[in-house]
């Protein structure tokens, strides 16, 4: 086949010499999003020559800046906390603000050296966060095989809509009194609290994604044979990844704060039942520890999810 | 020659609640086994529309589609469907893309693959299997989705504007090229477009459907002295013009009509 032949060659030549250098970057700053690429794995083994090309000056300067870009931004990040804890702190010691309703970094920490000291903390921290990572894997799984049932099912999605619509804007708080006679004074009692905070919301925004697919990506699995199995496997499923991996970073809060009101009500330990525990006997200071520590479980995960959404948008 | 393809009579409308659009309406044509037949017609007369019918996406209203003699749904024939837009998957490397109707079929195993490989080193592509289609020019794209289509080995080929997406230079080559490929494996094939020129360097008939609805206008035979069998050679031919000029006051006729 005889196209223009500088076209091909040109094309290729930018082609070798990006793909590598891209896989460079993502590898050397998190390694387990690298680890999600599958496919050009097997192109290594095929043409490993292409791997070791002599970078053009223009790409070196593009490499180099997007580098920059990133340590900036991640320096801005950190400094913005510092700055912030030093202001805290520093209102805090001249009374700017009340310590005793907003305490102070300087007591929080001490509070938290206070209770790892005898390892109640971490007990604590450790249910609540073994809490959010089931509600949160039942939400996930939940609301995409319900997304998909109901994507399946024009009929099905018609009617349970409204009603969707309705559990969704059901205030679940108030029916956790509910939930603790029905099932008991139990952890069961906080997971199914957490996942009805989430699941409802997820369920819409997932079936509204999958009806925006595109009709003539269907008629083409048609056109090769292909039945709505294959239309949900070969086409919803994989264009629907960065709809799910953003669904699941706002999930994962939902989830912690259905949590947190789940230990609220019903628990022996955990980050909420801390909190409740502390405003009882009144310490603010150990709410607002707890509180933080709630922060810092969502930062992570949230920290996680990003890198992955964006690994898979620059994919797909 | 025997007729590879009968459409008998065919009519179809969409139907939504804010009315009835006809798109085609009784239309019967023939395509005989290894013919190329283009039909031209003006924008939203129902091309795209017919093309469906033929593979079997929409069920006619009225009429039937005839494979070798006996109905579509019933005939084990296989039909490859080349959509107006590449649609390849950017979540898949190029050679899964193009492998994707086999798989669909579980036809996909390694002697397949190994096809399919040199498929795309054959049309300029195998350096770009596992590329992504972003990373590939309207062209290449345009080659990857006619070697999805191929894959499948279809025994009638549609082709929905094909080459529309393409600059004028790339157009004309990948139109030589991808009709040739046609002819040289006696592919039956019909092929929408919107350049006049380009169907009459291709067609051994051209099909002229009036505006919406679509109704068969005229059907052109195209002849050429065996020596102008490439496209682009045809172009040559003095008999060119003649055709064009004779195509462009078919579809002119139309228009003054409406
Ligand atoms: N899914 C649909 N629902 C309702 N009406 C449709 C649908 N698809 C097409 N139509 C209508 O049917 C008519 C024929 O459409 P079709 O796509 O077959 O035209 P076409 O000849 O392929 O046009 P073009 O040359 O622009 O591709 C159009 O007028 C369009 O409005
Ligand atoms: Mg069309």
């Amino acid at each position: 086949m005889k196209t223009k032949p500088d076209e091909t060659a040109d094309t290729q030549d930018t082609f070798r010499a990006e793909r590598p250098e891209n896989r460079r970057i993502s590898r050397g700053s998190d390694p387990e999003v690298s680890e999600s690429r599958p496919a050009p794995r097997v192109k290594s083994a095929d043409q490993p020559e292409k791997k070791q090309p002599p970078l053009s000056r223009r790409q070196r300067e593009f490499l180099e800046q997007e580098r920059r870009h990133r340590t900036n931004v991640r320096i801005v990040r950190v400094m913005m906390l510092v700055l912030l804890l030093a202001l805290w702190e520093l209102f805090a010691s001249f009374g700017v603000i009340d310590a005793f309703i907003f305490s102070s970094p300087s007591r929080i920490a001490a509070c938290f050296l206070r209770m790892s000291r005898d390892g109640s903390i971490f007990l604590h921290t450790g249910v609540t966060l073994l809490e959010t990572l089931v509600s949160f894997g039942l939400v996930v799984v939940i609301a995409t095989a319900a997304a998909m049932l109901l994507w399946i099912s024009r009929s099905l999605a018609e009617i349970l809509e409204p009603y969707l619509v309705m559990l969704n804007s059901l205030p679940k708080s108030a029916m956790a009194p509910l939930l603790i006679v029905w099932l008991g004074n139990n952890m069961r009692t906080i997971i199914v609290a957490a996942v009805s905070v989430a699941v409802f919301g997820s369920i819409l925004t997932l079936y509204t994604g999958f009806r925006q697919t595109d009709p003539d990506k269907i008629r083409l699995i048609a056109s090769l044979g292909g039945t709505r199995r294959d239309v949900l496997l070969k086409v919803l499923i994989p264009s629907s990844v960065p709809l799910i991996i953003s669904n699941m970073k706002v999930n994962v809060g939902l989830c912690l704060v259905g949590v947190i009101i789940g230990e609220f009500l019903s628990a022996r330990a955990g980050l909420g039942y801390l909190i409740i525990y502390a405003s009882q006997v009144l310490s603010r200071v150990h709410i607002l520890t707890r509180l933080h520590i709630v922060l810092f479980l969502g930062l992570p995960n949230f920290h996680l999810l990003t890198l992955q959404a964006h690994d898979n948008i620059s994919l797909i | 020659m025997k007729e590879k393809l009968q459409v008998k009579d065919l009519s179809y409308a969409y139907h939504e609640l804010s009315g009835e659009t006809p798109a085609l309406s009784h239309i019967s044509f023939d395509v005989e086994d290894g013919e190329f037949l283009a039909v031209v017609g003006p924008s939203g007369c129902g091309k795209s529309t017919l093309l469906s019918l033929l593979c079997g996406l929409l069920e006619p209203e009225e009429g039937a589609v005839l494979i070798d003699g006996i109905p579509r749904e019933k005939s084990r024939a296989v039909i490859g469907y080349m959509l107006q837009r590449d649609h390849l998957f950017e979540w898949r490397t190029i050679l899964s893309n193009v492998s994707l109707g086999l798989e669909i079929q579980k036809r996909l195993d390694s002697a397949a693959k190994e096809e399919l490989r040199q498929m795309l080193t054959a049309y300029g592509l195998g350096a770009f299997q596992q590329a992504r289609p972003s990373q590939l020019s309207g062209g290449m794209r345009q080659r990857a989705a006619l070697i999805r289509t191929l894959a499948l080995k279809p025994d009638i080929l549609l082709l929905d504007e094909p080459f529309s997406a393409l600059d004028y230079q790339t157009r004309l080559s990948v139109c030589d090229d991808i009709s040739s490929i046609l002819r040289a494996r006696k592919k039956t094939a019909v092929l929408i477009t919107h350049d006049l020129s380009e169907a009459i360097s291709v067609a051994d008939r051209i099909l002229v459907l009036s505006g919406r609805p679509g109704r068969v206008k005229s059907v052109l035979k195209i002849e050429f002295a065996p020596e102008y069998d490439r496209p682009l050679a045809r172009r040559n031919a003095l008999e060119f013009s003649a055709y064009f000029n004779q195509l462009w006051k078919e579809l002119r006729t139309d228009e003054d009509k409406t």
